[in-house]
């Protein structure tokens, strides 16, 4: 809450650069969490979950130039869309487990890739959509930020609601122990499959935030690289605490902002830390603070019982 | 209440269970013993769905259940606990057992209600009765082993079934902790009117406390009765206590 409060009265104060760079870690960081929402609640190895930012974003981005409907109502559709696809490509997805579920949501997702990247008609091809027309009361960088951070609060607020439900709550028991959750009379591959929807839904919200931010569009916000990147930062973060996505999200944009200035090769930098959080920090930054801080409270209820 | 009839179930050339035949009556202890590999686990598993029979029936309540999925057969009113320890190691105990509460209120699906405030009452009554509740707040996973079986016990009664199987239910347990658990599975099917189906490879166990038995060798039923009978059967004898 504090930290809401910081980032409402930030803006007039910081240069716009930093306020550009903060927007776009609150809309990695919704992308991250939508992600970690099937990634470390349920053990759903969504490898190529980028594609559905993309859905998101080109859904918007078609909806604004292509035709003259209500800009709102292209922001409703959007997420939508992605949900959409995200339940077709679901449902051939649940039918595997673990490691074969993202090999072949990487292939239906860069198939999908393959067509935004091509069809120059109708995606524009590898050139994208730029100067997206958006309202004007969106179109100031201090506006867009407050528009972006109010939707991304709202949603990590839905998001952790849906966590803390009897749905999220299954969703994790699935996590744990699918073999046993279908013993307790849980239908395993619907469960999943509606989490990924969901999920996916995020994904495309994340994806209209991107084109109010940045007011194009490309096929690279589909390429498995980004939904690489996200996944790192979920691992990064901490996969199986709630707020270690944004952390991670926010970790991995400002290396590639402050580090990127001085070498290109800042991925080299992103290796070793994750080489040295692979040894040392296993459950990521946050999982390594709430194991730090948390034993002592465990240690005393435990004894409490006694 | 539950009949298996002819069930066959083999892994490449191996007969894991070969015509196995079964019958519970409601209000039933019933006990199915047989030495290791004689094929108790792959029955129970054709029986709550895990695994797919070559051929027979499963019978439950007049209704063929044969080839549901688990979580079917779960909401009939089957409830099983494993032989090897099956619980959600990260969920706290309580979790892991309102989990399998909130499946039988038809509630899995419930978004944006928090879980904290649903099937409190009912989850605390079934981990009071288990001796539980102390430890509600740890999370599964650091329980001990024998604490860590009565959970499985403990998930499966969430489920509220009209029948609890129970494979196994003290496998590497110490002769005390075994002693307990048999009183409480028996407490169970006196005061709950539980029908219980338990497997146990412990002969010594198994006669002190159920009436109904019945004897696997080698996939195949060799013969279910009242303990007397069973303890007489010349076949049981060779095939199990090893007497020539």
């Amino acid at each position: 809450m504090a930290i809401f409060i910081v980032l409402l009265v930030l803006p007039p104060i910081i240069p716009r650069f930093y306020t550009y760079i903060l927007t776009l870690m609150f809309v990695m960081g919704l992308l991250a969490m939508s992600l970690n929402m099937v990634l470390g609640h349920g053990m759903i190895f969504q490898f190529h979950h980028g594609v559905f930012y993309g859905v998101g974003a080109y859904t918007v981005a078609l909806m604004l130039t292509k035709t003259s409907l209500p800009v709102w109502l292209g922001f409703a559709a959007a997420p939508i869309a992605a949900a959409v696809v995200g339940l077709l490509i679901g449902w051939f997805c649940v039918r595997l487990t673990r490691l074969y579920f993202g090999m072949l949501q990487i292939a239906l997702g860069s198939l999908l890739y393959v067509i935004v990247f091509r069809w120059y008609d109708f995606t524009g091809g590898d050139d994208g959509i730029y100067g997206i027309p958006m309202p004007s009361i969106l179109s100031s960088s201090k506006n867009s930020y407050y528009f972006i951070l109010i939707i991304v609060a709202i949603s990590l607020m839905l998001i952790y609601l849906i966590l803390k439900s009897p749905f999220g709550t299954t969703l994790e028991a699935i996590r744990d122990n699918p073999q046993r959750c279908e013993a307790v009379g849980v239908n395993v591959r619907r469960h999943q499959l509606g989490a990924i929807v969901i999920a996916t839904f995020f994904a495309g919200i994340a994806g209209v935030l991107f084109v109010v931010l940045e007011k194009f569009v490309h096929p690279d916000l589909l390429f498995w690289v980004l939904s690489l990147e996200i996944f790192i930062m979920c691992l990064l973060g901490g996969w199986f605490t709630f707020t270690g996505p944004l952390l991670g999200a926010a970790i991995m944009m400002a290396l590639r902002t402050f580090v990127g200035i001085y070498t290109e090769y800042w991925t080299l930098i992103l290796g070793v830390i994750l080489i040295l959080l692979i040894f040392f920090l296993p459950e990521g930054v946050m999982g390594y603070f709430l194991a730090k801080f948390q034993p002592r409270a465990k240690e005393v209820t435990e004894r409490g019982y006694e | 209440m539950l009949q298996v009839e002819a069930i066959d179930k083999s892994f490449g050339d191996f007969m894991a269970v070969d015509g196995a035949n079964l019958t519970v009556d409601k209000g039933e202890l019933v006990a199915v013993i047989g030495p290791n590999g004689a094929g108790k686990t792959t029955l129970f598993n054709l029986i709550t769905g895990q695994l797919k029979p070559d051929r027979g029936k499963v019978i439950f309540m007049d209704e063929d259940i044969t080839n549901l999925p688990p979580y079917q057969i779960c909401k009939k009113g089957v409830a099983r606990s494993f032989q090897i320890v099956n619980i959600f190691p990260r969920l706290s105990v309580f979790r892991n057992v309102q989990v399998a509460v909130i499946s039988q209120q038809r509630k899995s699906n419930t978004l944006f209600h928090p879980a904290q405030g649903i099937a409190v009452e009912e989850t605390s009554r079934i981990l009071e009765s288990l001796g539980l509740i102390g430890k509600a707040r740890n999370t599964a996973g650091s329980l001990s082993h024998g604490d860590q079986r009565i959970l499985e016990i403990a998930i499966a009664l969430g489920n509220d079934p009209k029948l609890l199987v129970l494979d196994e239910p003290t496998a590497g347990m110490s002769p005390e902790e075994t002693g307990a658990t048999m009183n409480l599975i028996k407490q169970l099917a006196e005061t709950r009117g539980l029908t219980i189906l338990f497997c146990e490879h412990d002969m010594d166990v198994v006669f002190g406390i159920a009436r109904n038995i019945m004897v696997m060798h080698q996939g195949r039923t060799i013969i279910q009765g009242k303990p007397e009978q069973v303890r007489e059967n010349e076949e049981v004898l060779r095939a199990y206590l090893g007497v020539e």
